[in-house]
């Protein structure tokens, strides 16, 4: 006798210890979350480096020792901060703690029975005494009934436990490991991963070495050299604009790519919703602008330089600018320049573009001679004239053909091409994290509409019933009134 | 018709349904209006709930006449793009508002819920109004990066998730509403038909229950298209950003109903809090924010 309620007391006491600890792990779990989408907010109100690295530069120029403040806490930098790291590491180390355990369980619970009929059953719901001239026919009524609702069956002593919803705890877990198989996705994407961007002259070929790109980052554990060898040669592109509003309407970009380098090359066409895959490396148009392409003479008449430079859009109809730079002749001579596809003048804003396509194309310079700075040893941009050591010697409008003479030598705008940026992407965990998403909503659509149940029916001198709804969602009421009508349906019946 | 008759038939049919949803707010505020005098007068309650009735019955009438002409409107403006309807902001709010008299009227099928009616006409009618007004766009094309068959499924699925949202804050608020009445004392007559505090709650929590993984089908298939458009499938745009918070909020409030046990006031707010998360979203990300999301102008 006291053994027995020793070990009541035990249990008593464990159950407590394990409410408790459940508990908590969950309330810590929630309070976690929360703090992740809290945490998750002044990224979108502050510009992010890996978005908008101009307005991030903004801050600096605006208020440095703010910035700088800012910039400690990483606020430029949200979600590759340290803190935010934190919040959702210590989340998914209490989803593993939480969600594995309970996996076990729910492993080991496959092809169980059902629990023992509790000795009370007027303390659960729904708890009803059906009078019953024939218990054993309305027994077997019953257990018919539950059968034919899917119910798992458990008969002993002259009652039945029967249990149904067991795939709303898989469904649930399911839902849960699949956020950890993202997480590993996003991890893998990270580690193993590969992004670099180029911008690519119309007739210009691009090879697929680290050099040859504008920018290229690697992932902590993605060793150089693992570039799959291609080659890509941008044969055409077409853009094309709706003529009232000058939004762009469709980009198609015609490639000739030869995988690997030195094969026959195949023609291939790349747009914005259709990147060019090999395995987990995706090609990607991401945009395009102009480049004009000027003739430069030197004094004696000799051509110095003849070709393309890449100009920057500035706005939604490519007003496009960009520095062209001649370090070969004396003294040095650089262009600051603006092109404009279909050129316009007004008072208010000079020279601009009023239509995103070449209609009128126009260039506008402003010619310096001196130092380029291009020995001074600090990188400088391509697009940009550092003017520091320089001299204006002259502006000058240009349309197609026209030669402007700037006394050191003369400069002729003879053509245009259009230029793409490719941005090259290789993430290894990209599938990972879709298969995750994919289990994650059928497990939570599992979960959520899945419902768990007991019902106990117990056969005396009358019928006993009663049910439990786990979660307490509804529905239960009704199936034990439908199961109560089918047994008094019988009743009526031998009648 | 051609592109421009379409777009015209389009904004006409938008016209029609400000005033059709204007007469049902009126009805539906006739129908409560009309019972709030009846407290003090408790002999003619039965005639007057009559009366009360028809106005109810005017109201729900204009809600389905008004669902069906902003059908029109909205399926006229798709085809006048040659589209789906949701490349600006104006068309995802009369899309919008569209569900959301959708949600009603299915919610009204299956339970008792004409009390909703008022709150809903409102929303739907301030909804239009800055459409129109504030909001319009003539119709075009769409840009290259929205030119793909994951716009109607992600947009789709984030539109009728938002409605959902919506309704679900309704409910929310109005159990906040009687739970205050009730502390004080019985209801007073004109909100006797609005149901026990009880099933406000049970229902607020189903509505979010039936949408939440069609909000994650949202996200996701977002983040497969990204994948397609923009080379990466999460970024940390603003837009996805708040997506991500909302997602977030819904989760907690998921759990704090089925494993901690909230019910009531506390799960109510939680579910105000969730739903503002996506009306920020909505409102402030689109109009004042930045990133890749912002398309269109507006």
């Amino acid at each position: 006798m006291a053994n027995t309620e020793n070990s009541i007391d035990i249990g008593v006491v464990g159950l407590l210890r394990w409410g408790w600890r459940q508990l908590t792990s969950m309330r810590t779990a929630l309070i976690l979350l929360m703090l992740l989408g809290v945490a998750a907010i002044p990224g979108s109100l502050f510009p992010q480096r890996s978005q908008e690295p101009q307005k991030v530069d903004q801050y600096f120029a605006h208020d440095p020792s703010l910035a700088h403040w800012m910039d400690r806490l990483r606020l430029f930098n949200v979600y590759a901060s340290p803190w935010f790291s934190a919040i959702y590491l210590l989340l998914f180390i209490s989803l593993i703690g939480c969600v594995l355990p309970r996996t076990f369980t729910h492993l080991r619970a496959i092809g169980k029975k059902p629990p023992l009929t509790p000795k009370n059953l007027d303390r659960m719901e729904g708890h009803r005494i059906i009078a019953s001239a024939d218990t054993a026919a309305s027994f077997e009524l019953a257990r018919k009934w539950l059968k034919k609702n899917r119910y798992r069956l458990r008969i002993q002593d002259g009652s039945i436990s029967a249990e149904k919803g067991y795939l709303r705890e898989t469904g649930n877990l399911m839902f849960h490991l699949s956020l950890i198989l993202i997480l590993v996705g996003v991890a893998l994407g990270s580690l193993f991963g590969m992004k670099g961007e180029t911008i690519l002259n119309v007739g210009d070929r691009f090879i697929n070495t680290p050099t040859s790109y504008d920018t290229i980052t690697y992932g902590k554990f993605q060793g150089q050299g693992t570039l799959i060898p291609f080659a890509l040669t941008a044969t055409d592109f077409a853009a094309k604009y709706d003529p009232i509003t000058g939004q762009p309407t469709d980009y198609t970009l015609t490639t000739s790519v030869e995988n690997p380098i030195g094969s026959t090359p195949k023609k291939i066409i790349i747009k914005v919703n259709k990147p060019l895959t090999y395995g987990s490396t995706k090609i990607y148009l991401q945009a395009n602008g102009y480049s004009p392409i000027v003739t430069i003479r030197d004094k004696t008449g000799a051509v110095v330089f003849n070709g393309p430079t890449i100009f920057l859009p500035q706005d939604s109809d490519l007003t496009s600018v960009g520095a062209i730079k001649e370090p070969d002749m004396t003294p040095q001579i650089g262009f600051i320049g603006t092109f404009l596809p279909t050129a316009q003048m007004n008072m208010k804003r000079g020279g601009f573009s009023s239509y995103p396509e070449v209609l009128n194309p126009e260039l506008l310079l402003s010619a310096w001679k001196g130092n380029l700075g291009l020995d001074s040893g600090t990188p400088q941009s391509v697009y940009q004239l550092n003017t520091a050591a320089m001299k204006e010697i002259g502006i000058k409008a240009l349309l197609l053909g026209d030669t402007y003479n700037f006394g050191e030598g003369s400069i002729t705008f003879t053509g245009w091409k259009s230029w793409v940026n490719l941005q090259i992407v290789e993430d290894p965990g990209k599938m990972y994290a879709l298969f995750g998403a994919i289990f994650a909503i059928l497990g939570l659509l599992i979960s959520l509409f899945t419902r768990q149940r007991r019902i106990w029916v117990r056969v005396g001198s009358e019928i006993e019933i009663a049910g439990l709804a786990k979660n307490g969602i509804p529905g239960l009421d009704k199936e034990l009134e439908d199961l109560t009508r089918a047994l008094s349906g019988s009743k009526e019946e031998q009648k | 018709m051609n592109s421009i008759q379409l777009a015209t038939f389009s904004n006409h049919a938008i016209y029609a349904c400000l005033a059709i949803f204007a007469v049902a707010f009126v009805a539906h505020t006739i129908e409560v209006a009309w019972s709030v005098r009846n407290v003090s007068g408790q002999t003619k309650t039965e005639f007057e709930f009559t009366r009360t009735d028809r106005a109810g019955r005017i109201g729900t009438a204009m809600m389905i006449l008004g669902f069906l002409v902003l059908l029109i409107a909205v399926t006229a403006r798709g085809m006048s793009a040659h589209r789906v309807p949701w490349g600006n902001m104006y068309e995802f709010s009369i899309t919008g508002a569209l569900t959301l008299t959708g949600a009603y009227l299915f919610a009204l099928a299956k339970y008792k819920l004409r009390w909703l009616g008022l709150p809903v006409s409102l929303a739907t009618l301030l909804t239009l109004g800055t459409a129109i007004t504030v909001l319009y766009r003539p119709s075009e094309q769409l840009v290259p990066a929205l030119k793909s068959p994951w716009l109607a499924l992600h947009v789709s699925a984030a539109i009728i998730s938002g409605g959902v949202f919506l309704v679900a804050n309704l409910v929310a608020a109005t159990y906040l509403w009687m739970d205050a009445i009730e502390k004080k004392g019985p209801r007073p007559t004109w909100a006797a038909k609005i149901p026990s505090l009880e099933s406000l709650d049970q229902l607020s929590y189903r509505l979010i229950a039936f949408v939440f993984p069609l909000w994650t089908f949202a996200i996701i298939a977002g983040a497969i298209w990204a994948e397609s458009a923009w080379g990466k499938y999460w970024g940390w745009d603003p837009k996805e950003t708040w997506a991500f918070i909302t997602w977030v909020a819904y989760a907690a409030y998921l759990h704090a109903r089925v494993t901690v046990g909230w019910r009531g006031k506390r799960a109510a707010w939680l579910c105000i809090f969730a739903g503002s998360t996506f009306l920020f979203n909505y409102i402030y990300i689109n109009i004042w924010g930045t990133g890749l999301h912002t398309y269109s102008g507006l």
